[in-house]
């Protein structure tokens, strides 16, 4: 590969060839795919916590206790010996909202978040745009041993007195409020939600770091000719979401640092009424700041997921993107829309009516950019020559599936009907469709598509399909229920809605899709395999073993420390597929120089 | 096997419930419309040895035209919306039966006026948990907390609204029938909150007259909780 008259340009990394220890070289790395992988590593470790959590509640939900009858009676596998032996293995209806607040937290804040901005976006950012490696590796190190950290604190947290969390992942005050006011014992929650501030603001910090980081990487270190129009969508979306992060991050942890000052210091900005005498907060004003950093961190949680689709819809249908520009004016729509409607969480809380308007507004209005990106991946296909590999049939889950999570929101979205629906089952449904259809599967997608390229080695491919039908399969049956379900009126975070005669002809819906979860957890253990062995036993990957067109297929696999034997000069944009000219199955990599009529289409 | 909507008991339910099949079937098209030409795409256009890809980047007059069409369908949605809710939220019925709801962990409180129909003084009576009110008038509702965030759902009347400490939040209804329907708590408030059930007895005007005269001649009520 010469570089003509850019030679001049193309450094060796001479500098770099000391021998590192073991400590400095994977512990303490600043090395941005070592990061990446941390990060990800660190984030499976949680999804296994975080899916057990879930199990442990879809298996409350189906079998609430022998009070309700006999059928009703099941004790909780293993759990149940070890926690509530006192209880007959049946988890006390207690215990029922602290594993569903510790599931969202840890779901949201360690696994999604870390995977899709920590690990693709440190391992995926300088790779795809020709850096040698992050802006500023040290701080690029210092994001991710402040995330492990604040893992360990959430984690700690089980262990305090009353146990973690249990005011749900939203926390709303006053129920996440001091556990004495005044002297006066209030009975609202322990330690445990203390251990949850102060982790969720370290973690915060992180997220900043890496923010900060990752912009200022994009903005000054791209290769010579990878203008702002030839970065890859992933690059994109990273880059449009660490702008969210940005700005939505500090206001999450000044509201964090707020409720921590009412739990510890006597303040009350969120507490009001007969058991605080003398405080004269406003449990409302936590709701506006949350969810003003929250719904966007929802952005925050997919934006990623769509690039790394994009890219690789585009790679397997051999085809450019559709609408290459329009998808990036979707994606920056998407991110500026998504700060004013924060509201949308709040129509029934007490929140003017009129607001409420000017919420649902622009609310509906988001749901434009997102259906553009849909019809541009359906454009993509269109006339392509489709690949399906694993990584493509779990992006195509992903449109498929984020589909039904847009389409959900509409519901929600409407100010009136959503009197009905909020805080029911349905909300639910939208959220693990959005959140695991959508962003799940692109994770997926974007492990099995990167995997070669961080272990030198292919994850199993039939492994590999037969863990994404198993998984799409008793995925839907598990959620799509719910829509039904919450339809009939099945409130979330209740234990037992046999409680209710309203709701006791849909408990079969519940040992239904519990059914179906613990086949999704258990076909989990597929991926869990693959993934491990074919880090010793997979089949050695060359550099480009997808046929891509964009950078990182140009360095070997694994990518060596510094990246790019040369420092690579771009010619086109990423997805010149099948262009005049191109090469074997349409190939035509973005640092081949004078090939094809593309070098003026963009 | 249950699917759909309870039943609905409330004059303006009819109106929520039309939005509900208006964008259900407006999705429902979107729904099928994308996913069967997904499965189609990936039916026809699966790799073939021999047959490269279309080279094409998209076209801009279809990029306006699938911007401005859903953009368009979404923004009458939201007027319809808009039409129902302002009644809903906004239209408050003049000369209603009005009751104080005062929940807290894991109860519903609730306090009647007495024949003065004025609240805060010795002739208020409260029930715990049973909400009575007479047929034939609309109701308001004025709820606040106790202690921590609650939430008056009524599933059959398509009624939601969070009670909080510290603030006075309220919502209005008008049965179309006699009956009683479960009062559903819908927003996390503690440990105990899957059994924090009450219930609504909609009851014919003269027995609830009479409900209420035995109330009145019982015991006077406890002091009210000071704000």
């Amino acid at each position: 590969m010469t570089t003509e008259a850019h030679a001049a340009h193309a450094e060796t990394h001479g500098g770099h060839h000391h021998e590192m220890g073991f400590i400095r070289k994977y512990i303490f790395s600043q090395d941005h795919k070592i990061i990446g992988i941390q990060f990800m590593l660190m984030s499976l470790v949680f999804i296994l916590l975080g899916g057990g959590l879930a199990l442990a509640l879809r298996w409350q939900l189906a079998w609430p206790g022998g009070e309700y009858g006999p059928e009703y009676a099941k004790p909780v596998p293993i759990l149940g010996k070890l926690l509530w032996s006192n209880t007959g293995g049946s988890m006390p209806k207690e215990a029922f909202p602290m594993f569903t607040t510790m599931h969202g937290t840890i779901m949201i804040f360690f696994v999604i978040i870390p995977l899709l901005v920590g690990a693709f976006g440190n391992f995926t950012v300088p790779l795809m745009i020709g850096a040698k490696d992050m802006a500023f590796p040290l701080l690029n190190m210092l994001s991710f041993w402040f995330a492990l950290p604040a893992g360990i604190i959430m984690l700690l947290s089980f262990f305090q007195e009353g146990g973690a969390a249990a005011a749900g992942w939203t926390a709303y005050p006053t129920l996440s409020g001091p556990a004495t006011w005044r002297g006066e014992p209030t009975g609202l929650s322990g330690g445990g939600q203390s251990y949850w501030l102060v982790s969720l603001i370290i973690l915060g910090t992180s997220s900043i770091m890496g923010a900060i980081n990752y912009l200022t990487t994009i903005i000054n270190m791209r290769a010579p000719g990878m203008g702002f129009f030839r970065m890859p969508l992933t690059v994109w979306s990273i880059f449009i979401t660490s702008i969210l992060v940005l700005f939505a991050t500090p206001v999450l942890a000044s509201a964090l640092g707020m409720l921590l000052f009412d739990r510890v210091g006597g303040t009350s900005f969120f507490l009001a009424g007969p058991k605080f005498p003398g405080a004269s907060g406003q449990p409302l004003l936590w709701q506006h700041l949350f969810w003003f950093y929250s719904h966007p961190a929802v952005y925050i949680m997919i934006l990623p997921a769509m690039g790394v689709v994009s890219d690789v819809l585009s790679t397997f249908s051999r085809k450019p993107i559709f609408g290459y520009k329009s998808m990036v004016f979707a994606i920056a729509g998407i991110a500026g829309l998504g700060y004013i409607v924060w509201g949308h969480h709040m129509f029934q809380s007490g929140m003017n009516p009129l607001l409420g308007t000017t919420f649902m507004v622009s609310t509906v209005l988001i749901a434009v950019p997102s259906a553009i990106k849909t019809f541009n991946w359906l454009g993509t296909l269109w006339g392509g020559s489709l690949h399906l590999t694993t990584p493509m049939l779990n992006a195509l889950a992903f449109v498929s599936m984020f589909t039904i999570g847009g389409l959900s929101g509409v519901f929600m979205a409407s100010t009136t009907f959503d009197i009905f629906i909020h805080d029911t089952y349905f909300i639910v449904a939208h959220l693990h469709y959005v959140l695991f259809g959508g962003s799940l599967f692109g994770i997926f997608a974007g492990i099995y598509y990167w995997y070669p390229k961080m272990f030198g080695r292919m994850m199993s491919e039939r492994l590999g399909k037969l863990h994404f039908w198993l998984t799409f399969i008793s995925y839907n049956l598990v959620f799509f229920p719910m829509h039904i379900i919450g339809l009939g009126g099945h409130p979330r975070r209740v234990s037992s809605i046999m409680e209710y005669d309203l709701f006791k002809p849909l408990q079969h819906w519940n040992v239904f899709m519990t059914y179906a979860a613990l086949v999704l957890g258990a076909v989990q253990l597929i991926f869990a395999w693959n993934f491990i062995a074919s880090w010793f036993l997979g089949k050695k990957a060359d550099r480009n073993p997808w046929h891509g067109n964009t950078l990182e297929w140009t360095t070997p696999s694994p990518a060596p420390h510094g990246n790019f034997e040369v420092t690579p000069i771009v010619h086109r944009g990423p997805y010149e597929y099948h262009a005049p000219g191109s090469g074997r199955d349409g190939i035509n990599p973005q640092t081949e120089p004078g090939k094809g009529a593309a070098l003026a289409a963009h | 096997m249950s699917f759909g909507l309870p039943e609905n008991v409330a004059t303006f339910g009819e109106d929520v419930d039309a939005l509900f099949y208006l964008i259900l079937v407006i999705t429902g098209i979107a729904f099928f419309a994308v996913q069967i030409t997904l499965v189609w795409f990936v039916i026809r256009y699966r790799h073939r040895e021999g047959q490269p890809a279309r080279y094409t980047h998209g076209s801009n007059r279809i990029e306006v035209i699938w911007t401005i069409v859903p953009a368009l369908i979404l923004v009458v949605i939201a007027l319809m919306s808009q039409k129902a809710w302002a009644h809903v939220r906004l239209d408050f019925p003049k000369d209603p039966y009005v009751v104080q709801l005062e929940p807290a962990q894991f109860q519903w409180d609730i306090r009647y006026p007495g024949l003065d129909g004025k609240f805060g003084n010795d002739d208020d009576y409260m029930t715990v948990n049973k909400l009575r009110v007479p047929f034939g008038r609309p109701i308001v509702v004025e709820m606040t907390s106790k202690d921590v965030l609650h939430s008056f759902f009524l599933p059959e009347f398509r009624v939601k609204q969070d009670v909080l400490p510290g603030m006075t939040t309220k919502v209005w209804f008008e049965p179309v029938r006699t009956g009683k329907w479960e009062i559903v708590c819908a927003e996390l408030c503690g440990l105990g909150h899957y059994r924090m059930r009450g219930e609504i007895h909609v009851l014919p005007e003269a027995e609830f007259e009479k409900w209420r005269e035995d109330k009145e001649a019982g015991p006077p009520l406890p002091k009210r909780t000071p704000k």
